[in-house]
Parts: structure tokens; sequence; C-alpha cells
């Protein structure tokens, strides 16, 4: 039985100009939950630069990914946002009565008048590496995260890269795998010394095999591969193997939004600039995801976004009430939303 | 200034660069096959490339931390750099570079 959730707005995407989003709904009284693939607020702030400066955000001089995303939690908290991480939507339905049906690949419904799409480059997915036909071989055999451990046991299990997952795991299935090799580019690791000390003395105990190098070609049918090709500084070499696990980060890619019936061009959804909405009615899109006349992909850009769309989402919500533009500087109204007055 | 890119379907591309910009940054603009996701911050490799042998000693080498962005692709070799850490001057009228299958945009 799916859980059932019912709101005004379902914002996709919890990266700065979704965030932001829920305060300009939050001063027009929408209540809007947030469903993000990843496991924290942030999007690309914080999942790829949280500790590099930004520059150009009105107001700050200079400000990190992850200080920026801090601080629009702490802004927006006066509305009490809900959020549903780790999870992506799947499909959006328009309903008889105007309203979206959302399902979630967590085996969620949400009931929304309004869907915001703030989903910046895409979701993010595990990296693919460029090696020929691996497609065929995803979940079957190649893995790109280890979701039951028991999937590998007694298996011969090749994992690929010099972080803290490729390592992590290498430490982690050994003891129950039947082989373990380890794949790295080069003989530096960007994961914590202490599991690089561990896999080391695994390698010289002869519990893991270690190669330099990186992976060329896989040998399989079915989807079930049997052996891994390696182009080694030692030459070319291949590894039986019953399972991979290449673990190369995370990059962002358009996902499921491209079968949800909506105008696209070149990977982002066009929008209209007086409400940002999408060629579906009720569904919006800002940020970085939309496109129209004059884009800049800046953050800036997606709170001026926000602010509009968050007018035209009101009109849906409560149609035909009256919407007085308020400043939160003056307005003992919106200062009382946001518990200040 | 020019520069010679080879895209991943192999074809050839003279671009005009311009002094202090960054060589994804003229690559995007010219509208190549290159993600480039991150923009610029050296927190992907999606602007990866790899630089034609007469020019990786004017180029030079990677710094550490691009070294560590590099292993989370997975088409690195010797003469691999991020184009986005590769700034636009006279000393490199001229350039070739080729983009490397990890770059491509989906």
């Amino acid at each position: 039985m799916s859980t059932e959730i019912t709101t005004d707005v379902v914002v996709i995407g919890a990266g700065p100009c979704g965030l932001f989003a829920a305060f300009e709904l939050g001063l027009l009284d929408l209540k809007c939950h947030f469903i993000d693939i990843l496991d924290r607020p942030g999007g690309q702030c914080a999942e790829l630069y949280p500790e590099k400066p930004i520059y150009d955000i009105p107001g700050f001089p200079v400000v990190t990914g992850q200080a920026l995303t801090d601080n629009l939690m702490a802004q927006i908290a006066p509305f009490a946002p809900e959020f549903h991480f780790n999870r992506m939507v799947n499909s959006i339905e328009k309903q008889e009565d105007g309203s979206f049906k959302l399902a979630t690949d967590a085996d969620e419904i949400f009931n929304t008048k309004v869907v915001v799409i703030a989903a910046g480059g895409g979701s993010f997915q595990p990296k693919r590496p460029p090696v020929e036909g691996i497609e065929a071989f995803e979940n079957k055999s190649v893995f790109y995260s280890v979701r039951k451990m028991d999937d590998f046991r007694g298996q011969d299990v090749v994992i690929v890269g010099g972080g803290d997952s490729a390592l992590d795991w290498t430490l982690n299935l050994q003891p129950i795998v039947r082989s373990l090799t380890l794949v790295h580019r080069r003989d530096a690791f960007k994961a914590a010394p202490a599991s690089v000390n561990k896999m080391k003395d695994l390698v010289a105990e002869g519990k893991v095999n270690f190669q330099l190098g990186q992976i060329a070609k896989l040998d399989g049918e079915d989807g079930q591969i049997n052996h891994v090709h390696l182009t080694t500084a030692a030459g070319d070499l291949s590894v039986p193997a019953t399972r991979l696990l290449p673990f190369f980060g995370l990059t962002m890619k358009l996902g499921p939004v491209a079968d949800w019936g909506l105008e696209l061009n070149d990977n982002t959804i066009v929008v209209d600039t007086e409400k940002f909405e999408t060629s579906v009615p009720g569904v919006f899109a800002i940020g970085d995801i939309n496109s129209y006349p004059g884009k800049l992909k800046l953050i800036l850009s997606g709170f001026h976004e926000a602010a509009l769309m968050a007018q035209a989402a009101k009109a849906i919500v409560a149609p035909g009430e009256r919407v007085v533009f308020q400043y939160t500087t003056s307005s003992t109204k919106l200062q009382k939303k946001l518990g200040v007055a | 200034m020019k520069i010679h890119v080879t895209d991943q379907a192999g074809e050839q591309h003279e671009l005009e660069g311009l002094e202090g910009w960054r060589v994804m940054e003229v690559i995007r603009d010219w509208g190549l096959n290159i993600k480039a996701e991150c923009g610029g911050a050296l927190s992907c490799a999606t602007c990866h490339v790899f630089v034609d042998k007469d020019w990786t000693e004017i180029v030079g080498a990677p710094s550490d931390e691009e070294e560590d962005m590099l292993d989370s692709v997975g088409d690195v070799r010797e003469n691999s750099r991020l184009s986005c850490q590769i700034l636009m001057s006279d000393a490199l009228d001229g350039l070739k570079l080729t983009l490397a299958p990890s770059a491509a945009k989906d």
C-alpha cells in the first residue's frame, strides 16, 4: 500500500532555487513538499561544490555552496516545508479536477494542485564509465551501489575507483566474496587514509588483488559478465568477474522528466517569462532546468523565477482570492508568518 | 587566437579563443559536445579533454586537485586535462585537443 500525501505544491529538487520557492510560496500560505534524489538539501551546491566560494549571490560578497544552503534552510524554516529525500519522481498524471498525481520510486503518491520542477541539471545519477555495451549488464551484474551485500556473496567482484565508496566496499565485501579485484588508475587514493591502509594490508596478505589501470571492455552474455578486460601500465589484462562495481561519483541526467509530456529544448524545459509555467498548465519550472529567451543559468535568476511562479501558483490553489502584494519589511501579516512580529 | 578541437565523433573544429577564457568556456560557447556540468568549479570532470602530444608540455600538468577529479572518469590518458583548468593565452594560440568520451552530454 503506497503512502498518500496531499498538499498545495510539490517542489521537485531541493537546490537553492527550489528552497527559495518555499519562501515565496510560504508568504502566500501555500504548503509545500520537496522531493529530491539526494540525501540532503542543496542540490548542486551541496553535492558538487559545498566548499567552493560563490561570488554572485546578491548581498553575499562570498558564500560557499553549503553556507548558502544552510541560510536558505533557515530562511524557509518558518514555513515548515516537508522533505522527502533519496527518491525520484517517476510520473506525473493530470487529474480530471486539474490537480496532479505524482508517483515516486519510494512507493508514494503525492496529490498536489501545483508542481514546481526545480531539478537543476536533472537528477544525480551514478556516472557510467565509458565502456562499450555496459548498459546491457547494468542491474544484473554491473551495479553502481550495493543494496544487498548478499548479492555479492561468493562472487568474483571487481571494484573500480579510488574514493571512499570504492575503498569502503572493498573492505566490506572482501570477507564474503570469492575474489576481489580493486582497479584504480593511479597509486593515490582520495579516501580516508585508514581505509587505504587497511586495503593495502589486504593486498599484502593476498586477499585483495589491486590493479593499476582502467576498465577497457566487458565480456559476458544475457546481462551476466564473466570477464573484465583492463588496460594497465603493465599491459592488457583479463580478470574473471561475475560482479562489477564502478564508483565514479555522480552526474546529472534529465531522467524521467523527459517523459512527462512537457515541451523541451536541448534537455531543458520551455517556460514563459511571466509565470515560468511549462507547456502543461499547473506545472512550473524554475532554475537551471528551464529555458526561455535570454535565460542565464544563475542562482539569482532562479530566485526571481521562484517569486513570479509563486504568484501564479497562488492563483491556481486559491482561484478568485485577491492577493495583495506585500513587503516583508512593512507587512505585519507577513512578519507574523515569519515568526518575527 | 585559435584552438583546434576534435569532437567525440572525430569531427574537427577551429574555434576562436579569447584571452583569459577557460578552454572549456570556448568549447561550450561554440556549442560542441561538452557537458561541463559544474561550470568550471573543478568539481566534476565533465570537461575532460586529451591534449595533443605536441602541446602537453606547453599546457602543463594537472594540479593535485585536478588529478583527484580525474579519478571520476574512466577514460584517463597521459595527456588528460580538464579544460576548465586551461586558460587561453597567446602561448596557446593553435592549441590542439580532443574531447574525451566522458565529456559528452547525454
